[in-house]
């Protein structure tokens, strides 16, 4: 008989914060700026420069670990982490091991599995180190600091889950808290949200750990899904061969399924951490805590029995509208336009989903303003426009944030509601199709809609449907 | 000197430390490293029983920035110090990962 065996994960989760300046300068952290424009002796480690704290940062860090039931830190300092690699110029990071900023926390997760609360052990805070791009043509890499000195928190995870699904649940979960919370913006294929998975096997019910090993590069929720069931299989593999696991750092190459020994705990590196003696302690007192919670956004649990109670949402719109921060933003800020929710929350349900799906978009990359969308459910709720030319003009928005009014107008699409005009194309209609319109008088109900079509195709979609029904009735 | 330093433990602080040291030097530094361990355990002596450890020399705290760019572009004056540069950047040795 074969043997059952349990899947052990713990996660660490580095996410990129979204200040307006690096943590120790002030360099700006804007993404994409030419390579090492955003630079300083500070972030580049010149000798004698000096690191100052950005305040915002530690107010970040706060907020994540109050809104993930963390204690905080009351004393608490940087520690100095010894590594040489060439992404880093100090040689050292500025990290948190001692008394990091946050620790003993948790925040609860929902699979077909049940409920069950995934504890945080503690989050960090700490410098991101520079990117190195590898030269397609020279044997070199070539390094840009502008990411040297980012502020990251690492939100260190306890080893409570057993499977790919309670990883993702928990991973957009921390997701969405730290979106809701202004934090970062969590974009896991741009980096600014990067997890690395711990994974361990044991036989079901066996008492102690296996030996686990860290997986690293993996920028999506699907990649980090084939790594746990990638190297969930290779550790039993091992295990059933009478092999051991060995205890290293492997690096995930997502398209050939599989994944590769970085460095052994052999050469594991001694990174010889000692107190940080550039940066003074940081005492965060009761009242600065309390302001913070004071300051907290509504997160998605209070607005979504908000969207229930004050806009009168179905639970499924209100659950998927507030699951993505971006779709929450839209509602509202369209909301507040057109002060129609259950209309907006229709669009978002309907054609924006859709056209998310169809374009292999997530709801981060909505471009459109808000102030467009209302415009289109104005002019389908006057009835300036219906519902298919509706549609067709809001694809123009969604692509190139177009401004419905103007567009409407100068392409003609205004729906005609000129009875006489109508009556016109319908008797035309009545005319060349014959044989339908002897099925409607032999009794065929049905023909009549045969009728509305031709007669729409006529007006090229822009006649008002009702009209041309009342009057098609009233001509046979 | 009561602290001795073993070969071993010299060439592994040699690799941490990326330094190449000859056999003189080795030597030089096993004895300066024995020296100040056995400062160390001098301080050892002190009873420190009920003393907080000393997280900084200064007694000040909170010291902050607040989150205003206030850097220009600085890719000249950091691309002065490149010894090698190519598109921007740094050129150094290919590495993995």
């Amino acid at each position: 008989m074969s043997k059952v065996y349990e899947t052990v994960i713990g996660l660490e989760v580095h996410v990129e914060l979204a200040s307006k300046t690096k943590i120790f300068c002030g360099c700006s952290t804007a993404f994409g700026g030419a390579p090492n424009s955003h630079t300083c002796p500070v972030c580049t480690g010149m000798p004698g420069s000096l690191p100052v704290l950005n305040k915002q940062v530690v107010e970040y860090a706060i907020a994540v670990g109050l809104a993930t039931n963390c204690s905080i830190t009351q004393y608490c300092k940087f520690d100095r982490k010894n590594y040489f690699y060439p992404d880093n110029p100090q040689n050292y990071q500025i990290s948190q091991l001692y008394l990091p900023i946050c620790r003993n926390g948790g925040v609860e997760i929902e699979t077909a599995a049940g409920k069950k609360t995934v504890g945080i052990h503690e989050i960090h805070m700490e410098e991101d180190a520079g990117k190195l791009v590898h030269d397609e043509w020279e044997d070199c890499s070539i390094v840009d600091y502008n990411r040297s000195g980012v502020p990251l928190i690492e939100i260190v995870s306890e080893p409570d889950m057993r499977s790919a699904e309670e990883v993702i649940a928990y991973l957009e979960k921390l997701r969405l808290i730290i979106q809701y919370l202004g934090a970062s913006d969590c974009k896991l294929n741009e980096g600014s949200m990067r997890a690395d998975v711990n994974l361990s096997v044991r036989e079901m019910g066996a008492p102690e750990f296996g030996t686990r090993t860290e997986m690293k590069n993996l920028n999506s929720f699907k990649a980090i899904a084939r790594a746990i069931e990638g190297e969930r299989t290779r550790q039993i593999e091992l295990i059933e061969e009478g092999k051991k696991v060995i205890q290293e750092t492997r690096r995930w190459d997502d398209n050939k399924e599989y994944s590769y020994a970085m460095r052994s705990k052999e050469d594991a590196q001694d990174y010889r951490y000692f107190p940080e003696p550039d940066l003074v302690p940081i005492v965060i007192n009761d009242e600065w805590i309390a302001e913070i919670k004071a300051r907290q956004p509504e997160l998605r649990t209070e607005k979504l029995e908000r969207y229930k109670k004050e806009f009168g949402l179905p639970d499924y719109d209100a659950e998927i509208i507030t699951g993505h921060k971006k779709f929450a933003d839209l509602f509202e800020a369209t909301t507040e336009i057109c002060k129609k929710p259950k209309k907006v929350s229709n669009w978002i349900m309907g054609e924006i989903i859709r056209l998310l799906k169809e374009n292999e978009m997530d709801p981060e990359d909505i471009k459109f303003s808000p102030v467009n969308l209302a415009k289109v459910i104005e002019l389908a709720d006057s009835g300036a426009i219906n519902s298919t030319v509706a549609k067709e003009v809001f694809e123009e928005v969604f692509k190139h944030d177009i401004d419905p009014d103007k567009y409407v107008e100068e392409k003609g699409l205004k729906t005609v509601n000129d009875a006489g005009e109508l009556q016109a194309v319908v008797e035309q209609v009545i005319k060349d199709n014959p044989q339908s319109v002897e099925d409607y008088r032999n009794g065929k109900e049905k023909a009549i809609g045969f009728l509305v079509g031709q007669t729409m195709k006529a007006m090229k979609g822009k006649a008002n449907p009702g009209m041309v029904n009342k009057i098609l009735k009233e001509l046979l | 000197m009561a602290n001795i330093i073993s070969d071993e433990t010299i060439e592994y602080v040699g690799i941490l430390a990326k330094l190449e040291l000859n056999e003189e030097e080795k030597e030089q530094a096993k004895k300066d490293m024995g020296a100040m361990l056995d400062y160390i355990d001098k301080l050892n002596e002190l009873d420190t029983t009920g003393v907080e450890p000393m997280s900084h020399v200064f007694p000040v705290t909170n010291v902050f920035r607040e989150d205003v760019v206030t850097n220009g572009d600085g890719s000249e004056a950091t691309l002065s110090n490149a010894p090698s540069m190519k598109d921007s950047g740094f050129k150094v040795p290919k590495t993995i990962g």
